[in-house]
């Protein structure tokens, strides 16, 4: 039985006359089955702009999946995915940018990479931006060594500055400090913090419950396919309401 | 035994003094036979890139249909361009028949398809990399396969001299419409074939030499596209 904790009506109608620029995520009734087997189901979720999401759920929860379909990489086999009321689209999706548990770089160099990026839209000002970014992610001393060589963690800075370089409406990050130095989480969480003030709406997939304590606003738990919570950060960490979740910040193996 | 002897030292004379005859024949040889390569390159890279991304009807019927005609034996090819290009053929009045065009037109009949399977499959396999970050970023069809193609260009070059050692080696075809005319479109393996049945083995062999060399000299490459890739660009 799917618990789903939303925000209360009256705050959302606050948000939306606020409304800058970035986008809430509506979903209803979403579904997601891959042949036979069922890895989402009955999914109903509000996420409003104004708060920094972690998602956090085992292993197999559906954390990657669920990024694909708001992200309109997949489509739900039932339920209905909106960002301020309106489907995906190929418009929708240009102004987000997803941040792959495995990113995949191009064969190219570390900046050729953010180049191919700058490319796809018109934007001012590339050089600096490319610059600034190069310089963001520190890989300015990289920038022309071939993508495919760096690190496992220098790849996922690099993927972060290619995914910014755009400048997203909405940022999903799935995992992105997994591999990283503890100086380079810091570099990223700063990153993530920046583009949050600048009223970025980032949903952020973590394993790491001190990174989703200094990050996450609000926390939605997935566990088995489910939202099972879908708390403020501090309720979450301080009184989980499911037995998944406390079970899961209780280090248990969840079956 | 005797006779095979003197023909071997002959034909090294052959290519170590540039004979002029020798020279005229790999020329022509180097120059249908790149041609015919440019051709299928510009036909096949970007037709093979698209049967690798695109999804539309009718595609898997051409990507079986390349495959299959890989194999094309070239007489056939050769055949049905003579037929063709024949003064009965549809294409007759531009006589072309008996013409380095003529062998051009064949060669590339016969490399293209090998072209566009093989530049399929190495596009096919990158992009399966590549794809989800394109449908990510919202990248244009023409924009990635322009990436892809790019991306691959040590692999496709691969391709692209299977595709010359294929058409620099074969006889059917250039026979048929070329006529293996002196000076006009004897090429490196019709004058082989000639020669060889002339009896007159230090030509054939000289230019066999050479073939031989034009080969090898196309797989040491191909062995560097490789090694030079693995450096460049994977992890
Ligand atoms: N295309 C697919 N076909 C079959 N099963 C799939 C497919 N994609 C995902 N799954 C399954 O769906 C479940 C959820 O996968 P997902 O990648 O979303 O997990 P996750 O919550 O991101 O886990 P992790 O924390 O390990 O990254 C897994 O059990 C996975 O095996
Ligand atoms: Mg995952």
């Amino acid at each position: 039985m799917p618990s789903v904790v939303s925000f209360p009506a009256a705050h959302e109608e606050a948000l939306r006359h606020k409304h800058a620029s970035p986008m809430a995520l509506r979903v209803r009734h979403l579904a997601y089955q891959a042949g036979p087997t069922p890895i989402l189901s009955g999914i109903d979720l509000d996420l409003t702009t104004d708060a920094l999401t972690v998602l956090m759920g085992p292993n197999g929860a559906g954390k990657s999946v669920f990024l694909r379909l708001i992200h309109g990489l997949l489509q739900p086999t039932v339920g209905e995915i909106t960002w301020d009321g309106q489907t995906l689209t190929k418009a929708i999706r240009k102004q987000q940018a997803l941040v792959f548990q495995k990113p995949t770089l191009l064969r190219r160099s570390v900046r050729a990479n953010l180049q191919f990026a700058l490319g796809l839209r018109s934007l001012a000002n590339r050089k600096e931006r490319l610059e600034q970014a190069l310089e963001e992610a520190s890989l300015t001393d990289l920038a022309s060594r071939p993508a495919r060589v760096l690190s496992g963690g220098e790849q996922q800075r690099l993927a972060l500055a290619r995914a910014l370089i755009l400048e997203p409406k909405v940022l999903l990050l799935d995992e992105p400090t997994t591999n990283l130095d503890p100086a380079s989480v810091l570099m990223i969480e700063q990153i993530v913090r920046r583009v949050r003030r600048q009223g970025v709406k980032v949903i952020l997939v973590t394993h790491d419950q001190h990174q989703a304590k200094r990050l996450g606003e609000e926390v939605v738990f997935l566990h088995k396919g489910h939202v099972s919570e879908h708390t403020p950060a501090t309720d979450f960490f301080s009184n989980p309401k499911s037995d998944a979740a406390r079970a899961y910040l209780g280090g248990e193996i969840l079956v | 035994m005797q006779d095979f002897a003197q023909s071997f030292v002959l034909a090294g004379t052959l290519v170590l003094d540039a004979d002029p005859a020798l020279v005229q024949i790999v020329g022509l040889s180097l120059r249908v036979t790149a041609t015919a390569l440019l051709v299928s390159a510009l036909i096949g890279l970007p037709l093979g890139a698209v049967l690798a991304i695109a999804r539309f009807p009718g595609r898997g019927i051409l990507v079986v249909l390349s495959n299959a005609l890989m194999g094309l034996p070239p007489v056939v090819v050769g055949l049905c361009v003579y037929m063709m290009l024949s003064n009965a053929g549809p294409f007759g009045v531009l006589k072309l028949l008996y013409t380095p065009t003529a062998m051009i037109i064949a060669q590339s009949i016969l490399i293209t398809p090998i072209i566009i399977a093989l530049t399929r499959q190495v596009i096919a396999d990158l992009n399966e990399d590549y794809a989800d970050t394109f449908r990510s970023m919202v990248v244009p069809v023409h924009t990635a396969i322009a990436t892809l193609l790019w991306d691959a260009r040590f692999s496709l070059m691969t391709v692209l001299l299977a595709g010359f050692g294929r058409a620099i080696a074969e006889v059917g075809a250039v026979m048929i419409v070329g006529g293996n005319i002196n000076h006009v479109t004897r090429v490196m393996t019709t004058a082989i074939a000639l020669e060889t049945s002339k009896g007159e083995l230090a030509l054939a062999l000289a230019l066999g030499m050479v073939l031989l060399l034009i080969a090898l000299a196309v797989n040491a490459t191909a062995s560097l596209l490789k090694s030079v890739e693995g450096r460049f660009a994977h992890a």
